[in-house]
């Protein structure tokens, strides 16, 4: 046994089952008399529906039962709830309208559910979908975020005027108008961060089960967070209460927070098989995840900084619309709000910020958090702001990004916009990444590529975020109807294993590995003796689940915490045993000792005296050695760091060549490097395929036109080039365990990173801004345009 | 150089050969044979999940782009999603499940994955393990970071950003010929 604790790059304990096709992913549990179902979606974007005309396809060979709207509404289904209440800068609520489970009235966007057919085969189910016939009368539609608010443009929901959800702000306009009045320099720019699709490559999949004799229901869903789901669902949706519903998330194929979110098909799924007393499955096409999962991003933007002579920032203003889609999904409202607004400080001592933030409804797919969700916002505004400043200004990109750096001196540091940092050293993250990335060597490649015909550009972010999510007490106070601590079991079993039950779950993360280890860390235990297990609420005390990188966060906190209270009470029964006092027993290394003495006894006597209590304390102790923690979080996690990317561009096509990303990111303590490096490595390809590629697309009448893998450009393996991933790390200064996350630091910092470098790139063409996705064509149209000026120059 | 190819006419059976009112399809899947009845729409990759319980096997997309669905029709990389079972009648299947050595003895590629941390949630794993081989399998000659980046263009992996996955399969390439020459 080698070092297998913090700090080790042990192989992952996952790997063998899913590279021999082992996994047990939701698609691969069949339950004995499985039904079928398959939604009947709505093709129009806005519609009222005059009627589901389903009897032939309840007529249909194999066909159980088709459910429409109104059928879950005589069983008074309630509709898909909300987690997060923003309040406009008047003081009122946000606009909420219901969100029925299945359409009722009206279909608000392409892939709205209308009706579920189930059937005793997905074909036979799918071919009786396609008998059902839905009266629609068409409505006019609005899709994009501009629109929205545009004068006499179509609502969305009755009752919510120009389709505003909320007009919300952060800092005094007043202070903010009277610094940019006196300020010396002001620096303007509109961008777009364009809308994604989150893609995880597992669609999602929903199998609901109901034991007739119990009447017990098990859902087993694509879920990031089932102890979320068994909540939402059953309190506000099916009515179920929580002793009765057990939710299992298995091996999940992904998430990146598209799988945070109750949606339609877990509650028709389960609630179906409540009615038909039958096990009912429904598994997603690809073509329905792209029109059902939530989308990300989809902000438009107006920035201005006010700046001094010397370029030192005196003051941020920005207002942002932001798309909500058609409805409200469960964490949608605090996106473009606290996970955005609260940012806008970034790396920087900008004294004074201002941003109203009005977020629309919209014809469209939801819109929630997605990879970074609002961060990676804040960070492409905040960094292509600044280096318009620098081309504005003609001051150096880098040392106008030192000069307003946050020093390293200055922590805690409370922004301006609520959040206070507690540790980091931005100059260090830069100085490492310039080096890495030679970016002093940088005006020769560019001359090379230059007598090859190519356009090189380099470009440069430096980002900070806010994750590992969050004090419950502070994100109440903003709006979230939900705690966000996470909760922890450790159980040492008689002869010194132990099992993790953690409330956090892994996609992809590595927790079977990376959670082990810090039990390997704290007790000594072998690798090989711990086992953890997540997924399960009927196995796992409670759980927020994993997103906002908080699983190690707050998640292995709350482990530290529940293995404290092991020590503690492993240390009073070692005294017991050694017939010391328990002041007097240290431990460490798996072994209790009798401080100054040889006296020891390891975690296993310890354990096998707990659970076999003949000699043991009985009166003051009950037997066993089983303790769960909940963690609260002290404050939020502030990774950052600095993304360089190095781009050529062939003129003759526009097409953007990655040759060269170099990350340097702060994640505070590091358990299992491989696995740090991996994320951050993933994380970077999402933020390059948002800045390159990914483009979700509607066109003005509310139809998603990059609704498959042939119209949304997912990144290729031979989209990119190899990439330099390393670690400067401060520590968190407010968890036991020093980390702070490293799951969304990728896609944060890296799309300025790389946009900046396309910039950088056509500078000759008098390129000052350039909006995502850089794609061939765009680039290509920006260079003819400017061929005849540059000819006459 | 694709690793997969979407129509094989040559595996092609005719509808129904066996007379039944279910044309039934016989294939050998990871050494084992299976005679199976199958609708004429009835794919590869229904047969080995459903019919097979050979769930390694992923279904990602619906329009042939994701590669999760690969696996080895008479040794080569197919996407099972794009294949009729018919077509597959008399063929020898490998998939995911067929790889590893019947004491579990990991195949070099799937070693080199684990190795080289190349899989994060484990959903393209399969199709991507299966493309990795056949695209060395066919390449003895080696394989430069471009051709492997360019032989994995059928199969997306949204967790990794590919860079773990191309240095698993670069290791992979002297392993395997190396057996191979054995």
């Amino acid at each position: 046994m080698g070092f297998e604790g913090i700090g080790a790059a042990v192989k992952r304990r996952e790997d063998v089952r899913f590279l021999s096709g082992r996994g047990n992913y939701t698609d691969d549990i069949n339950r004995p008399g499985q039904l079928y179902a398959v939604i009947k979606r709505s093709d129009r974007p806005h519609a009222t529906i005059n009627a589901v005309k389903a009897d032939a396809a309840a007529a249909a060979p194999g066909v159980v039962a088709v459910y429409t709207g109104a059928d879950m509404a005589k069983d008074e289904i309630g509709g898909l709830p909300c987690g997060w209440q923003i309040h406009s800068k008047d003081g009122s609520p946000m606009a909420e309208p219901p969100h029925p489970v299945i359409a009722v009235g009206k279909v608000r966007h392409v892939g709205d559910p209308v009706a579920v057919v189930i059937a005793t085969s997905k074909q036979e189910a799918k071919n009786a979908a396609e008998l059902i016939d839905v009266d629609y009368t068409d409505l006019p539609a609005v899709a994009t975020t501009l629109d929205a608010m545009k004068p006499g443009a179509p609502e969305v929901h009755d009752g919510v005027a120009g389709n505003m959800c909320y007009d919300w702000v952060i800092g005094d306009k007043d202070v903010v108008d009277g610094v940019f009045a006196k300020a010396p320099k002001v620096v303007k720019l509109d961008l777009t961060n364009n809308r994604l699709i989150p893609n995880a490559m597992e669609p999602r999949v929903a199998l609901g089960e109901c034991d007739p004799s119990s009447g017990d229901y098990t859902l087993w869903t694509t879920s990031q967070n089932p102890h979320v789901i068994r909540l939402l669902m059953g309190a506000f949706v099916l009515h179920i209460p929580e002793n009765k519903l057990r939710v299992v998330a298995p091996d999940v194929g992904g998430g990146f927070g598209s799988k945070i979110y109750h949606y339609a098909e877990e509650a028709i799924v389960t609630w179906a098989a409540g009615k038909l007393k039958k096990p009912v499955k429904w598994t997603a096409d690809r073509s329905e995840s792209f029109m059902s999962d939530a989308h990300g991003r989809d902000h438009v933007s107006t920035a201005e900084m006010a700046l001094d002579n010397d370029g030192k920032f005196l003051g941020l203003r920005i207002t942002t619309i932001a798309n909500m889609g058609a409805y409200l999904s469960t964490f949608a409202p605090c996106v473009p709000t606290y996970l955005y607004a609260t940012l806008l400080a970034g790396v920087y001592t900008t004294p004074v910020i201002y941003c109203n933030v009005k977020a629309v409804f919209t014809n469209t797919v939801p819109v929630d958090a997605y990879r970074g969700a609002g961060r990676p916002e804040a960070t492409f505004l905040l960094e292509r702001l600044v280096d318009v400043i620098a081309h504005d200004t003609g001051l150096d990109r880098v040392e106008i990004r030192k000069k307003n750096f946050i020093p390293k001196d200055a922590f805690p540091y409370q922004t301006p916009v609520a959040l206070q940092y507690d540790s980091g050293d931005y100059q260090t993250t830069l100085a490492v990444a310039l080096k890495n990335a030679d970016w002093a060597g940088f005006e020769s490649r560019r001359a090379a590529a230059k007598a090859r015909g190519k356009l090189r550009g380099i470009g440069i972010s430096t980002y900070l975020e806010a994750c590992g999510i969050a004090p419950s007490a502070v994100v109440g106070s903003l709006g979230a109807r939900a705690g966000l601590y996470e909760v922890a079991n450790i159980r040492v079993h008689p002869t010194g294993s132990v099992t993790v039950f953690t409330g956090t779950h892994s996609h992809g993360q590595g927790h079977e590995t990376t959670l082990a280890q810090l039990v390997v860390d704290q007790l000594g235990v072998p690798l090989s003796q711990v086992e953890v297990v997540h997924g399960d609420t009927s196995k796992i005390p409670f759980g927020m689940g994993t997103y906002g990188s908080r699983s190690l966060a707050v998640g292995g906190s709350a482990m530290v915490k529940a293995m404290d209270k092991i020590i503690a009470k492993g240390k009073k029964i070692a005294a017991h045993l050694m017939e010391a006092s328990v002041e007097d027993i240290e431990f460490k290394d798996n072994t209790f000792r009798v401080a100054g003495t040889d006296k020891t006894k390891t975690l296993t006597d310890i354990s096998l005296a707990a659970y076999v209590p003949h000699n043991y304390p009985i009166e003051e102790l009950e037997p066993g050695l089983d303790e769960t923690a909940f963690y609260d979080p002290k404050n939020f996690t502030f990774p950052g760091g600095c993304h360089i990317a190095e781009v050529e561009i062939d003129p003759d096509t526009g097409v953007v060549e990655m040759v060269n990303f170099t990350a340097v990111d702060d994640v505070g303590r590091v358990v299992n490097p491989m696995i740090v490096e991996g994320q951050v490595q993933g994380g970077v390809v999402q933020g390059i395929g948002q800045a390159l590629l990914e483009n979700a697309v509607y066109d003005s009448g509310g139809n998603l036109i990059s609704g498959s893998y042939m119209d949304y450009a997912m990144p290729r393996a031979n989209d990119i080039s190899n990439m330099s991933v390393a670690t400067e790390n401060t520590m968190c200064t407010h968890n036991p365990l020093g980390s702070k996350g490293c799951g969304e630091v990728g896609a944060i910092g890296s799309p300025p990173a790389v946009i900046n470098a396309v910039v950088d790139a056509l500078k000759d063409y008098g390129v000052r801004h350039l909006d995502m996705p850089a794609t061939g064509p765009k680039i290509w149209s920006i260079i003819q345009a400017a061929k005849p000026r540059m000819a006459a120059e | 150089m694709p690793a997969t190819r979407f129509w094989r006419p040559e595996l092609a059976t005719a509808y129904g050969k066996k007379g039944s009112e279910m044309p039934q399809v016989t294939l050998t899947v990871n050494g084992k044979q299976h005679t199976v009845e199958v609708e004429g729409r009835t794919l590869l990759v229904e047969v080995l999940r459903e019919k097979l319980g050979l769930t390694g096997t992923h279904v990602g997309c619906d329009t042939s782009q994701c590669g999760a669905c690969v696996v080895h029709v008479n040794n080569e990389a197919v996407k099972s999603c794009t294949m009729l079972a018919l077509q597959a009648d008399g063929t020898a299947v490998t998939t995911i499940e067929g790889l590893a050595a019947a004491d579990g003895t990991l195949h070099p590629m799937q070693e080199m994955f684990r190795e080289h941390h190349a899989l994060q949630c484990g959903f393209c794993t399969p199709g991507m393990v299966m493309t990795a081989i056949d695209l060395v399998q066919s390449h003895p000659e080696g394989l430069s970071e471009k051709d492997i980046r360019e032989g994995l263009e059928g199969n997306l992996c949204r967790c990794t950003g590919y860079h773990n996955i191309v240095k698993a399969i670069a290791a992979a390439h002297p392993l395997m010929h190396a057996k191979a020459a054995e």
